[in-house]
């Protein structure tokens, strides 16, 4: 193989090593949000519930009216909450998940590449010594081993040959498959944020509509 | 009446309503805090510089007015618990609100203490109130004289009266009342803290995912390595710009309803202590009646005198701890209908500048190639 070629694919090798690394900080990064986003979700609950009881325990016929509103707004931005979660998981944990995952497969295949040349090579060196064993075989009258080695190295031949049709054809399955999944991942990834975007969009409008209602409900508490 | 009239004109030099607290200063471990007053005369302001300690002299002085009739009947704007720079986690767990925001809402609470006191009738009359907002020398250092807070608590036993059934139906409605409300109100408080809290969290979470994104970037002119490259960049602005959303919310709620909340609960805490001295003062006019009708004939007189004073007192600061309830019931719904208002009207803004800038980076990614 010509030394471009395996500069190639060492460089390529490193590239998804540093990949692997990146994305399971992301990953990580991910999770944590998705566990914030739920204790959020927990603790707005849990002051929807406080507010509708101060709600209730209050005189005040406006105030009151305005603190079980206020409740209500909570309980709705709780869903919101949730929903945000489920985005922040279904869509960027379960995409980075998926990556690192997928990830961790094509270092498998560079290590079976690497496996293969290693196979190959050990079977060039091991028809390298049948044949030098073969040469000294020449000079003694021992007609049956001198057949069993030239059988031998027939099937080492063979082997010699399978490996480096082996080797050949998956360094070129990887170069494919390395091309594609360069492109897969940006339309991926573009697909996936898009989807992202849109539902923070969604939050943020349906916020909008819930303090547009609410704030004529505080400004009437006189 | 002119008298009444002159002295509530001459009760302070500076205006109450505007008082401020422009900054605070880290000292070591102790914090400054810059006040502001505007003077009656005109123009002019006074400038001063007070300290934490500063702020306990002022309210011990307060609570020290035994000689003002029914000063027991008040219910004492509520001083922010004691901060320092460094704070425990003790005492940055009992500040909650205030103890956040580099001290901008504790500022906030300070100055509105202030304006409490300097706006209320009886308390503004303390010289203690004029030296505190106009000396330029620190309010002196001696401790003031027993006042009625520390009768207060020395005795355990006391706490056993908080029960006393009343004989006024208006305060046995008002205690009851009272207790409901300053458990729930607490809670609130707390419940909302941790909503901030959280919501902090969250805007460090996305901090470092927006910082990580730009771990991916990659070097050479691969165009697919430049592409993802450049979603890795663009998609860091939009965790950035979720981080800023979170924090503006974090902080829309904590000055807002957040200091709200606490406000409220904190007075009625302070009513709740009013109601309590009342309610002892209830106890004791009792056992002074029960002491002069059981009285020996040697002692009859002294117990009656001893009844007298004990029902002048009490009618004093039930007078007085009236007129205080109809005025923090108004003061109160007034505050927390100001604090909603605000607290909707900055998250509606928030809300609305968010969903611009989220949907311009949604432009942005549906126009990438």
């Amino acid at each position: 193989m010509e030394i471009k070629s395996l500069e190639w694919f060492e460089e390529k090798q490193q590239h998804f090593e540093n990949l692997d690394v990146q994305l399971r900080k992301l990953h990580a990064s991910v999770e944590s949000l998705v566990c914030h986003r739920k204790e959020l979700s927990v603790n707005t609950a849990q002051f929807a519930k406080s507010a509708a009881m101060l709600g209730n325990s209050e005189d005040h016929t406006a105030l009151s009216r305005a603190l079980s509103q206020l409740a209500e707004v909570e309980e709705k931005i709780d869903q919101l909450h949730q929903d945000q979660a489920n985005a922040d998981f279904y869509l960027f944990s379960e995409l980075l998940g998926d990556y690192v995952r997928l990830i961790t497969a094509v270092k498998g295949v560079f290590d079976h590449r690497m496996k293969t040349w290693q196979k190959w090579q050990d079977s060039q060196m091991l028809l390298q010594k049948k044949r030098e064993a073969e040469a000294k075989l020449q000079f003694t009258n021992k007609p049956d081993k001198l057949q069993q080695a030239k059988d031998e190295i027939k099937e080492l031949e063979g082997k010699v040959q399978q490996g480096e049709r082996d080797f050949e054809q998956i360094s070129k399955t990887i170069r494919k498959e390395v091309s594609r999944f360069e492109k897969e991942r940006v339309k991926d990834f573009k697909t996936i944020i898009i989807k992202y975007l849109e539902s923070l969009v969604q939050t943020q409008q349906q916020l909008i509509k819930y303090w547009e209602a609410f704030l004529p409900e505080a400004k009437a508490i006189s | 009446m002119m008298e009444e009239v002159q002295e509530v004109k001459s009760a302070l030099s500076v205006h109450g309503h505007n008082i401020k607290v422009t900054e605070v200063l880290k000292d070591g471990d102790a914090l400054t805090f810059l006040i502001v007053s505007q003077k009656l005369s005109g123009t002019g302001e006074y400038h001063v510089d007070r300290t934490c300690d500063d702020f306990e002299w002022l309210q011990q002085h307060l609570f020290s007015q035994e000689d003002v009739p029914g000063i027991q009947g008040i219910i004492f704007p509520p001083l922010p618990a004691k901060a320092q720079v460094n704070a425990s986690a003790k005492v940055m767990k009992q500040l909650g609100f205030l103890g956040l925001g580099e001290w901008q809402p504790y500022c906030k609470a300070l100055e509105t203490f202030l304006r409490q006191v300097a706006s209320h009738g009886i308390l503004n009359k303390n010289k203690a109130v004029e030296i505190f907002l106009t000396s330029s020398d620190p309010p002196g250092r001696q401790r003031a004289k027993k006042n009625i807070f520390n009768r207060l608590s020395q005795a355990v036993e006391e706490m056993r009266k908080e029960g006393h059934k009343d004989v006024d139906e208006f305060f046995q409605t008002e205690r009851d009342h009272n207790l409901a409300l300053t458990g729930y109100t607490k809670s609130a408080a707390e419940r909302f803290l941790d909503v901030v809290l959280t919501e902090q969290k969250i805007a460090v979470a996305c901090g470092h995912f927006s910082a990580a994104l730009h771990l991916c970037v990659e070097a050479g002119e691969d165009p697919d390595k430049q592409a993802f490259s450049r979603i890795c960049v663009k998609l860091s602005e939009v965790f950035d710009s979720m981080k800023k959303n979170m924090m503006s919310m974090a902080e829309n709620n904590m000055n807002t309803l957040g200091l709200g909340l606490d406000l409220e609960s904190r007075y009625q805490e302070a009513e709740k202590e009013m109601l309590f001295r009342r309610t002892c003062k209830l106890v004791e006019l009792e056992t002074a009646r029960k002491n002069a009708e059981k009285a020996k004939p040697v002692k009859k007189a002294a117990m009656e005198e001893v009844k007298k004073a004990a029902e002048t007192e009490f009618d004093h600061i039930c007078g007085v701890a009236k007129q205080e309830i109809a005025r923090f019931e108004g003061a109160r719904v007034e505050m927390l209908q100001q604090a909603m208002v605000q607290w909707c009207e900055k998250q509606l803004l928030t809300a609305k500048e968010s969903a611009d800038q989220f949907n311009q980076h949604l432009q942005a990614f549906r126009g990438m190639a």
